[in-house]
């Protein structure tokens, strides 16, 4: 499942679209709970979570990830966070190379848990697509030792 | 057929007999891929290569650069592992580089194939030495000035080359020391895919 929900704000702009991309359907649908659990009733920004092959399996498919991009797009850009290996290397291409992306997707360079979460906050306060990325980005420095 | 005129049907033929090659040796790649990786490969590029068999039948591309560059986006679409973007920006680069032509050299060819593999570089971030598909397709390449025989055997070399080689990318990269020995897996079918252009090539 890799559903959109949110979408745009009653009656307000657009907000950014974030989308979690994972090799695994369970974490990307988890990260995205806790992302929009963390952010409080304020989670306001739509979040698709792109896990997984569409059999279930463990992996990346492009197929649902332009499916979700497509599902948060409300035309203020769509924030993608990805996991490792292949899920970086297939948003790049599909980035580099495509059309299937929705104008103004863009790959966030971020940790995917804390990237998620900080992704979901910002946008949901209706930051830019660059403020969101900004602010996934930020996750890096924070040190846990 | 002349080696200095390629059309549409030659890169039919070379991506169809690509998938039989890569059904073929699906389970060694997968055993390499068991040494030092996550023990997909061969699965991957069976189903990607299938994908991109089953869609240049259904519907025949008109000039090599729209061979490719379908094949590649299948590749994207279908492979599911890190394979499917590499080998899809390699087809997708090289087929753009070929532009609208209706016959391409092998000259201009080569010329596509490295844009194509710069593009696999930078895409991964990798450079020949890595133990990377790179360590078989640079080397192809240059080779490719030669002969197509001799870009199928600088793959191949390349690819044993890439043995004692220590892993400085992918999953591998993670096992340090311990992926060396092995043959890279991605190096293993890129050479695969040069043996197949030769035996196409004729």
């Amino acid at each position: 499942m890799s559903g959109a929900d949110g979408g745009m704000t009653g009656g307000g702009a657009a907000q950014v679209g974030i989308v979690l991309v994972s090799h695994s359907g369970p974490v990307a649908e988890s990260v995205a709970a806790l992302a929009k659990g963390l952010a409080g009733g304020g989670a306001t920004a739509p979040v698709a979570a792109a896990g997984g092959t569409p059999d279930g399996g463990l992996g990346t498919s492009a197929e649902l990830i332009v499916q979700a991009a497509r599902a948060v797009d409300g035309g203020a850009g769509v924030a993608l966070l990805v996991d490792l290996g292949s899920a970086v290397l297939t948003v790049k291409a599909l980035l580099a190379e495509g059309d299937e992306l929705p104008d103004g997707a863009r790959l966030v360079d971020a940790p995917f848990v804390e990237g998620a979460v900080a992704a979901v906050v910002t946008a949901s306060a209706g930051a830019d697509l660059t403020a969101v990325a900004a602010a996934a980005g930020e996750a890096y420095v924070y040190r846990k030792e | 057929m002349s080696a200095s005129a390629l059309d549409a049907a030659f890169f039919v033929r070379w991506m169809t007999a690509s998938a039989a090659s890569v059904n073929r040796e699906a389970d060694r790649l997968t055993e390499l891929d068991s040494a030092i990786g996550d023990a997909d490969h061969g699965s991957n590029m069976r189903r990607g290569f299938a994908a991109v068999a089953k869609a240049l039948e259904a519907e025949p591309p008109a000039t090599p650069g729209a061979v490719l560059m379908a094949a590649g986006r299948q590749l994207v679409s279908t492979v599911g592992g890190a394979s499917g973007p590499l080998y899809g920006t390699l087809l997708r680069r090289t087929g753009k580089a070929l532009g609208d032509a209706e016959q391409v050299s092998v000259d201009e060819l080569r010329a596509g194939l490295r844009a194509g593999v710069d593009a696999v570089g930078q895409l991964g971030g990798a450079a020949p030495g890595d133990k990377t598909m790179l360590d078989a397709l640079d080397p192809a390449v240059d080779a490719l000035a030669t002969s197509f025989g001799a870009a199928a055997a600088a793959a191949d070399e390349g690819a044993r080359a890439t043995v004692p080689m220590q892993a400085r990318k992918g999953r591998a990269s993670y096992l340090g020391e311990r992926s060396i020995g092995h043959q890279d897996p991605g190096a293993t079918s890129s050479a695969l895919l040069f043996a197949t252009l030769a035996e196409v090539a004729g």
